[in-house]
């Protein structure tokens, strides 16, 4: 090896370094809006905009307390796996003019793997924990994680088959080709409302995959005391809220590569470091949005589904609407 | 272990009845609404004893509850702070002597703040987290060690 690719290594590992802190940092600065938010639509004053922190930092503090009936070694190793697998997400995603620290090496469809891994790190983590209500918020968040895999998998699909067909040499399913050739650009009036049907699935399984509000079922405060996390106190726990908080920059990140890439520099006609400045200002900007629609809205508009009605609104309606999205596309296409 | 500034502004609290008759709890979940919002103090309602920092126990202990009372109680990770809410819980209230009920609830547990009452007041309730902050400071002290504190509080 020789010294400048040892520099290169270096400098990736600062960069995994740099953003793991900043996508947790950011995903819990975003929790304290979406708790601000949440009381404001309720005509509440709502806790400060730093509560997750102090929350994050109370629960370090506090015993961890591993159950007698647990197995411990799959206990606490859930929460490790689920915040680290969230947060190699974000090495694979761009972040507005920022390029991806992986970008040659990982694809859509990677993520679409990783992003079921919080999932089963809850669930085994759930059976493990020797409560039955664990296990029952476990077979929840199963059902659940298999219901909302269609649909999501349905919106990537046609994004990447529409893509391939409009540039053939491009390499599909790279988070660079979706970010530099948006969908709205490539595809006709027909198609645009496929597009609109796609990003509509996609906004509907992001609170499954958050487990919010109206599909928080498998963590159920009220009628499962908690779930899946019943049993998890302290640090665990802890890890367990940072998943949910990089998740959510995650699945913010992954809407905005997806549907809505745009930078704001060319419209001011900047270039050069102020761009670079605004355009991060701006997908931050986009981001929070974003979110906002996704999380808070939705949370704040709905309560939570049965079980059975969320796995049949995701398998059957939601996978019904991306399917239809795909045949728009696949006749915006061929006419 | 060294409890820092940042306990005191998230208390999340775990709500046990036992056997109490739904007034208290009723005037606890009006904590929750618009009118007194506790979330704005950090104060979030859980559904697990194992999430929680402070247990709020209403209700005079009837036999049924006791072994449960005293299971959750030790199932709340430390450092843990407990209030009794409503007449019942602190001194039998119209329950007192009654053949079915075993006793105030610090008979069986310790508890740190008491607030009376029947049922008791919203506000008398957030006052009484308040308390259970200062006793948290209280612990909290010079920064010596927790655990040996928290020995000698509930000895």
């Amino acid at each position: 090896m020789s010294v400048s690719s040892i520099f290169i290594f270096i400098l990736k590992i600062l960069g995994t370094l740099l953003i793991a802190v900043l996508g947790v940092i950011i995903g819990l600065f975003y929790k304290g809006i979406d708790r601000k938010l949440a009381a404001l639509l309720q005509s509440r004053v709502g806790p400060p905009i730093r509560q997750p922190f102090l929350d994050f930092f109370k629960l370090m503090i506090k015993e961890n307390i591993v159950p007698k009936n647990a197995v411990p070694w799959i206990f606490n190793g859930a929460p490790v796996l689920a915040l680290v697998s969230t947060i190699t997400i974000l090495f694979y995603l761009p972040f507005g003019p920022i390029p991806a620290l992986f970008a040659n090496s990982g694809d859509l469809i990677l993520i679409v793997y990783l992003l079921a891994m919080p999932a089963v790190a809850l669930v085994t983590g759930g059976f493990s924990s020797g409560s039955s209500y664990a296990s029952i918020g476990a077979q929840r968040e199963m059902v659940l994680l298999m219901s909302y895999e269609l649909p999501l998998v349905t919106t990537v699909i046609v994004l990447g088959w529409r893509l391939n067909l409009a540039f053939p040499g491009l390499k599909v399913f790279s988070l660079a080709s979706f970010s530099t050739n948006p969908i709205w650009g490539i595809v006709g009036p027909l198609g645009f409302l496929g597009a609109i049907l796609l990003l509509f699935t996609l906004v509907i399984v992001t609170p499954a995959e958050l487990s919010v509000v109206p599909f928080d079922t498998p963590e159920a405060e009220t009628e499962l005391a908690g779930g899946v996390l019943v049993e998890y106190s302290g640090r665990n726990l802890a890890l367990f809220e940072l998943t949910n908080a990089v998740k959510m920059v995650v699945m913010g990140t992954l809407t905005i590569v997806l549907f809505f890439p745009y930078n704001i520099s060319p419209l001011l006609s900047l270039s050069g470091f102020p761009a670079y400045i605004m355009d991060i200002l701006f997908f931050f900007v986009k981001l929070f949005v974003v979110l906002f629609f996704e999380v808070t809205f939705i949370r704040v508009a709905l309560a939570r589904l049965k079980i059975d009605q969320a796995s049949s609104a995701y398998l059957i309606f939601l996978s019904v609407i991306g399917l239809i999205g795909l045949l728009f596309m696949a006749v915006d296409y061929l006419i | 272990m060294k409890l820092d500034n940042y306990f005191d502004r998230s208390l999340w609290v775990f709500h046990l009845n036992t056997g109490s008759c739904n007034g208290c709890d009723i005037e606890i979940v009006a904590l929750l609404t618009p009118r007194y919002d506790v979330e704005r103090f950090g104060i979030k309602l859980v559904g697990t004893p194992r999430h929680a920092d402070v247990l709020l126990v209403t209700g005079p202990v009837n036999r049924k509850m006791l072994p449960r009372l005293k299971l959750i109680y030790e199932q709340t990770p430390d450092p843990k702070a407990v209030i009794v809410v409503g007449a019942c819980g602190t001194s039998g209230g119209v329950f007192y002597d009654s053949y079915n009920v075993v006793g105030p609830v610090d008979k069986h547990i310790p508890v740190d703040v008491y607030v009376p009452g029947c049922p008791v007041r919203p506000e008398a309730i957030i006052n009484g987290v308040l308390q259970a902050w200062l006793k948290l400071e209280r612990l909290r002290g010079s920064g010596a060690d927790i655990e040996k504190k928290i020995a000698e509080v509930n000895a």
